[in-house]
C-alpha cells in the first residue's frame, strides 16, 4: 500500500464533501451548536454557586461528543461511498491501479478528519467556556482538562469514529441511497446512548477505569469489523454484488 | 497484447461468458458486438482485473489476468470508459482529470501536461474550470474518455462509448477514436453500433455468451453468403436461361426480368454473364454487385444463437 495515496483520496473527498453544505454543516455546525447550548447549560446551572452534581453534569455532557463521534462520520462515509454508487463513479476509480484497501483509507480518512476535528474544537470551546463559568462560580480550580475527558476525547470518540465509518461501508453495500446507508449506520449511536442514560441515572461511572475499559471493548468491534469492511469493500463484491 | 483462452465467467449458474478464445494484436481496434447480455461488459471487465474469472485463462500484454500480482501492472497499462461516464460531478473537469492523475502515480509537472494537453486536445480547456456535472452528454463522455488517456495507457478498454449520445456528439467521440487508432493504440471497443463497428474497426467478435465469430467486417459480411449480382434485363428468356446456365453460375434466381447470382469475383465472373445475355439475344439494362452486410450477419449469427 502506498502511504501517500490514501491521504490523496482523503483530499479529493473533502473537497466534495466541501461543496455539500448540508454534510458541512451537519459535522460542523452541530458540534459547535451542542457546544455553545450546553455551555449556556452550565452557566445556569452555576448561577447559585457549585451544585453537587456538577462534575457528573459536566462529563456527561463531554460524553455527548463522543456520541456524535459515533453519528457524524458515517454521514461523510456513506456519502463517499453511496455518493460514488450513484453517480457511477466507482468502476472507472477501480479500473486505476489503487488497492481496495488504499481507496477505503482514503476515504476513512476523509469521513474521519472533519468530525473528530470539528468535534474536538467544539468540546475544548466548551471546556474553556465551563472553567470560565465554573471559576467565576465559585470552583476553586480549573475543572477541564482533566483525564476523564481526555479518555473520552482522545481514546474513545475517535474509536467510535472509526466504528462508524465501518459501519457505514458495510451498511453501503446493502443500500442505494445515502439516506439508508446513514439510517443503518446510525444504529451504533444506540449503544452508546443506553450509556449515556446509564451514567445519568448513576449505574455507570464515567471515571478513566470504566471509559478505558468501554474503550477497549470498542476497539476489539473496531478490529472485528474492520476485516469485515474490507471484505465488503472488494472490487469483485462492489460490481457483482453491491446494490 | 490481449489473449483470452477459454475465458469463462459464471453468476451462479448462469453462465455470462463462455469458453472466450480470442487475441488482440498491438495497435489493433477490435470491436465487441452483442446484444444486451452477451457477456460484453463481464468480459470488459475480466480483462480489467476488476472482476474474477471462473476458469480460462487471460493475459494482458505480459501479464496475467487473475494473479494478484500483476492486477495492479495490468490496471497500470490499460485505461477505461465504462458505459456510465462516471465523473465526479461536484469537481471541475480539471479536477477529475487532475484526480486520476494522482491515482495513477503522476508527478505534479506530468499531470499538468497531461490535463492541458487533453482538455486542449478534446476542446474542453475553456470549460476546465467549470463542473462536470454542467456538462452536456457528449462533454461528459469527451472526459471520460480523456480520464482514460491520462497516464497513456497501452490498451484502451471502451463500453459502448457512442451510446446515448446524440449524433453530433457520437460523431465526435468516433473522430477521436479513429485519430487513437492512428496513434496505433490497442483499442477494445464494446458497441451495439454496427455502422460504428464497421467503420472503426480492424476486426469483430460477435459474442452472445460465446464467441460466434470473429474477423474483419468484410470476413464477417462474406461469411454470410458472399457476393452477389443482380442483372436487369429487358426480357428474360429460355435461351438466356440455359446461356447462363453453362457458365455453372451458382444459385440463380429470376424475379421477373431480374436474375441473382452468387459470385465470388465479380470483376471475372460479370463480364461473362454478360456476354452470354448478349449472345442469347438478351439486352442488359443494369447490373449491380451486392454484399451482404455486416447486420445480415451478426443477425443471421445471434439469431442462430438464440435457437
Amino acid at each position: 500500500m502506498t502511504t501517500w495515496l490514501p491521504w490523496k483520496i482523503a483530499r479529493k473527498e473533502l473537497k466534495v464533501i466541501s461543496r455539500k453544505k448540508s454534510i458541512i454543516f451537519y459535522n460542523v455546525g452541530l458540534p459547535l451548536l451542542i457546544a455553545v447550548a450546553f455551555s449556556l447549560e452550565i452557566k445556569n446551572l452555576t448561577a447559585s454557586g457549585i451544585p453537587g452534581s456538577f462534575s457528573m453534569g459536566a462529563e456527561s455532557i463531554i460524553y455527548l461528543f463522543v456520541i456524535l463521534a459515533t453519528v457524524l462520520p458515517s454521514t461523510i462515509a456513506a456519502y463517499s461511498i453511496v455518493g460514488e454508487k450513484i453517480e457511477k463513479t466507482l468502476e472507472p476509480l477501480l479500473a486505476t491501479p489503487t488497492t481496495d484497501g488504499e481507496i477505503l483509507l482514503g476515504k476513512g480518512i476523509a469521513a474521519f478528519i472533519l468530525p473528530i476535528a470539528s468535534i474536538w474544537v467544539a468540546a475544548s470551546i466548551f471546556m474553556a467556556a465551563t472553567d470560565y463559568i465554573s471559576r467565576n462560580a465559585g470552583l476553586g480550580y480549573y475543572y477541564f482538562p482533566n483525564w476523564n475527558a481526555g479518555v473520552m476525547l482522545l481514546l474513545l470518540a475517535p474509536l467510535a469514529g472509526i466504528l462508524s465509518i465501518e459501519v457505514a461501508v458495510i451498511a453501503s453495500s446493502r443500500v442505494s441511497d445515502v439516506r439508508g446507508a446513514n439510517q443503518i449506520a446510525g444504529l451504533m449511536f444506540i449503544p452508546f446512548v443506553v450509556v449515556f442514560f446509564l451514567g445519568t441515572e448513576g449505574v455507570f461511572s464515567f471515571s478513566v477505569a470504566n471509559l478505558l475499559i468501554f474503550s477497549a471493548v470498542v476497539l476489539i468491534i473496531d478490529v472485528a469489523l474492520y476485516f469485515l469492511s474490507r471484505a465488503t469493500f472488494s472490487r469483485e463484491e462492489i460490481l457483482t454484488k453491491w446494490k | 497484447m490481449i489473449e483470452t483462452e477459454n475465458l469463462t465467467r459464471k453468476f451462479g449458474d448462469l453462465t455470462a461468458v463462455d469458453n472466450l478464445t480470442l487475441r488482440v494484436e498491438k495497435g489493433e481496434v477490435f470491436g465487441f458486438l452483442g446484444p444486451n447480455g452477451a457477456g460484453k461488459t463481464t468480459t470488459v471487465r475480466m480483462l480489467c482485473c476488476l472482476i474474477s474469472k471462473t476458469s480460462g485463462t487471460a493475459r494482458i500484454g505480459d501479464y496475467e489476468v487473475g494473479s494478484q500480482e500483476d492486477a495492479l501492472k495490468i490496471r497500470k497499462i490499460i485505461g477505461l470508459v465504462p458505459d456510465s461516464v462516471g465523473l465526479y460531478e461536484s469537481l471541475t473537469a480539471y479536477e477529475n482529470l487532475d484526480y486520476y492523475g494522482t491515482l495513477y502515480r503522476r508527478t505534479d509537472s506530468q499531470r499538468k501536461e497531461s490535463n492541458e494537453y487533453f482538455l486542449k486536445l478534446l476542446g474542453l480547456w475553456e470549460k476546465r474550470d467549470a463542473l462536470a456535472g454542467t456538462f452536456s452528454k457528449g462533454m461528459k463522455q469527451k472526459l471520460a474518455i480523456a480520464r482514460a488517456l491520462i497516464h497513456d495507457p497501452e490498451i484502451l478498454f471502451m463500453d459502448e462509448p457512442t451510446a446515448n449520445l446524440d449524433p453530433e456528439s457520437a460523431k465526435t467521440v468516433r473522430e477521436f477514436i479513429l485519430d487513437l487508432k492512428k496513434q496505433k493504440k490497442t483499442i477494445f471497443l464494446n458497441t451495439h453500433n454496427l455502422d460504428e463497428a464497421q467503420r472503426i474497426c480492424d476486426r469483430i467478435g460477435i459474442l452472445n455468451t460465446k464467441l460466434m465469430a470473429v474477423g474483419t467486417p468484410e470476413e464477417l459480411e462474406r461469411s454470410i453468403h458472399g457476393r452477389k449480382t443482380v442483372i436487369q434485363l429487358r426480357q428474360v428468356n429460355e435461351a438466356i436461361l440455359d446461356s447462363l446456365k453453362k457458365l455453372q453460375v451458382k444459385n440463380m434466381v429470376r424475379e421477373g426480368n431480374k436474375l441473382t447470382v452468387d459470385v465470388e469475383n465479380p470483376e471475372e465472373e460479370n463480364p461473362d454473364m454478360v456476354n452470354a445475355i448478349v449472345v442469347a439475344g438478351g439486352r442488359v439494362e443494369t447490373v449491380t454487385v451486392t454484399s451482404s452486410s455486416l447486420e445480415d450477419a451478426y443477425l443471421k449469427l445471434v439469431r442462430e444463437n438464440a435457437k
